[in-house]
């Protein structure tokens, strides 16, 4: 029996000549991540346990991402114990506020995750790095603290799901609208336990930026990780940033899936999904008229350059309607100077929206933008769950940058087309 | 291993950010993770518990976020044992990692309603509902996990190894 490129990865880092699904391993890690929500409970863990060294310097990372800069005490305390475990530790990929990004948007950019690496993250979007060829996946602060200490992790090798792409999107379209396209055809738990792989004609078409994208969110379809093949769009985004030595693994010819779709990307619309669940997706031609009072565009899902770019050629010129907030997080600080340079936040500015620096803040409701009750936003991030925002009664359209630009100067969800 | 409760019935999808909201997550204290445990979608929870209680939930249960702190703040609150049609994968992972009794049976998550006397024998996963006088039996875990729990959590399975 063939192998699936995740379980291909699998198998290197266990020490075996194959693997099959269902099959219980331990396998060695190439990165350990955790940020300053999820480290501070690994910290405590690992300490407990008596553990007196991390297995490797330069495989650990930890960013202060989530409730920075620090909201609040309590915050403040938590990234003290992160950065005194980092120092104690000799941790070199600790990102601190001035240099950090949001976790998933700065270690690709900074290099620290290439193909055919196994990675785990206390966060649950680390399922991101797939994009790369790499298995890269959540897990909690236990198995953080358990990765921190001995390198390996243990996993049951996942059955697969294969998404064949064709064609090629749309102008205005996005890898956002792909994947909430694919969660809300198989619902939140249509991929729970699985792979997805992404494959095909189609996958060429895609930046880097749509792939990443679209893997973030493998998890909102209950996914174990999402993956792409290696190609061109890939060694061009990894040359400049990794140059140790990487594997590309495909998947074999007779790799067994327990379903496979196709997706056309040129027939995927804009697409929005409605409280309270990420599967709730309604294409942007069939959305009436509701009024929003907040946009939020940024986060691991959808704060990179093409993200702001997205956003910046929809609001330049244009006004935010007077009844809403408009945030704008770039993910990153690269991406926070680029939309400088690039004149994205003159764009912003005057477009009237706030340029806030990184921060995942207002995604979970943590801070730069809490939901009081009733209210409505349009939100480029990745969960609109009950309360995630704010309020227990306010609500979270998910949508694409472009759909988020749009709805900011409309003051209701509206499609790029509508303000052009 | 036994335990023996009261259940606390929800739905579908119940979600990491409804069982310890992000914004209680600037700490890493059980007890006070504990009191705000549900409290986005049952705001009796937190005052009805009982050391011993079960919860049930049915299918995706626990997913979204992969903060340790949504079983820690169950266990914190005194659940012994969450039953579920099926689980989100990080929370089942976090649960065994911190030695949280978890079962998946989906008779039981559809047949059990809240405030029903449950009782659990975890080395056949029988789960016996004493109100209802039904039984029903749940998926065995695989005996790399077992020993995972057996050990009390994942820090105490990898110390020496």
């Amino acid at each position: 029996m063939g192998m699936t490129m995740t379980q291909k990865i699998l198998a290197a880092h266990a020490g075996l000549d194959s693997v099959k699904a269902g099959q219980l391993i331990r396998a060695n890690l190439d990165m350990v991540l955790g940020n300053d929500i999820t480290s501070p409970v690994s910290i405590n863990e690992f300490e407990k346990a008596g553990f007196q060294n991390i297995f490797h310097k330069s495989k650990i990372a930890m960013v202060m991402d989530h409730f920075t800069p620090n909201k609040d005490i309590k915050a403040a305390e938590q990234c003290m114990k992160c950065r005194t475990f980092a120092k104690k530790f000799g941790v070199e990929n600790f990102y601190d506020v001035g240099r950090m990004g949001i976790e998933h948007a700065l270690l690709p950019e900074k290099g620290l995750v290439a193909p055919g690496e196994c990675i785990i993250g206390a966060d649950s979007h680390t399922c991101t790095y797939g994009a790369l060829g790499a298995f890269s996946t959540g897990v909690g602060s236990t198995d953080m603290a358990a990765g921190m200490a001995t390198g390996q992790a243990w996993f049951k090798v996942p059955e697969a799901i294969r998404f064949e792409l064709t064609g090629a999107l749309q102008e205005d379209v996005s890898g956002k609208d792909v994947i909430l396209h694919i969660i809300g055809m198989i619902g939140v738990d249509g991929a729970l336990y699985r792979s997805m792989e992404f494959v095909g004609e189609g996958v060429k078409t895609l930046s880097m930026d749509d792939r990443l994208c679209i893997c973030n969110m493998a998890i909102e379809a209950g996914g174990k990780n999402g993956i792409f093949p290696v190609d061109d769009v890939t060694k061009e985004y990894l040359n400049g940033r990794v140059d140790r030595a990487w594997t590309s693994y495909e998947a074999d010819p007779d790799a067994e899936y327990v379903e496979s779709y196709t997706i056309n990307l040129s027939e995927i619309k804009p697409t929005v999904a409605f409280p309270h669940l990420p599967e709730n997706t309604h294409t942007i031609d069939e959305i009436e008229d509701i009024p929003i009072q907040q946009v939020v565009i940024g986060s691991c899902t959808n704060g990179r350059l093409s993200d702001m770019a997205a956003a910046a050629k929809i609001l330049k010129g244009k006004q935010v309607h007077p009844d809403v907030r408009a945030i704008i997080i770039p993910a990153t600080q690269h991406i926070y100077k680029e939309c400088i340079r690039l004149g994205y936040a003159d764009i912003f500015i005057d477009a009237g929206c706030v340029l806030s620096t990184p921060t995942c803040g207002p995604c979970l409701g943590g801070h730069m933008g809490i939901l009081a009750a009733g209210e409505r936003c349009v939100s480029t991030t990745n969960r609109n769950f009950v309360g995630r925002m704010g309020h227990i009664t306010s609500e979270i359209y998910l949508a694409s940058p472009a759909v988020a630009a749009a709805s900011a100067i409309t003051g209701k969800i509206s499609g790029p087309k509508e303000v052009q | 291993m036994e335990a023996k409760g009261f259940v606390h019935k929800y739905g579908d999808n119940v979600d990491t950010d409804v069982i310890i909201p992000a914004r209680y997550l600037n700490t890493a204290d059980h007890k006070e993770l504990a009191a705000h445990c549900m409290e986005d979608i049952d705001k009796e929870f937190i005052h009805r518990v009982h050391a011993g209680d079960i919860m049930v939930g049915g299918f995706n249960f626990g997913c979204g976020s992969s903060r340790e702190h949504a079983p820690i703040a169950i266990r914190a609150a005194g659940i012994s044992c969450v039953i579920a049609k099926t689980f989100a994968r990080i929370f089942y992972r976090n649960a065994i990692n911190i030695g949280l009794a978890i079962l998946e049976c989906e008779e039981a998550g559809e047949k059990i309603e809240d405030g029903d006397e449950v009782s659990i024998n975890f080395d056949t996963g029988v789960i016996t509902n004493l109100t209802k006088n039904e039984t029903y039996q749940a998926n065995p875990f695989p005996d790399f996990i077992k020993e995972i729990i057996a050990k009390g959590g994942l820090m105490e399975s990898i110390k020496g190894a």
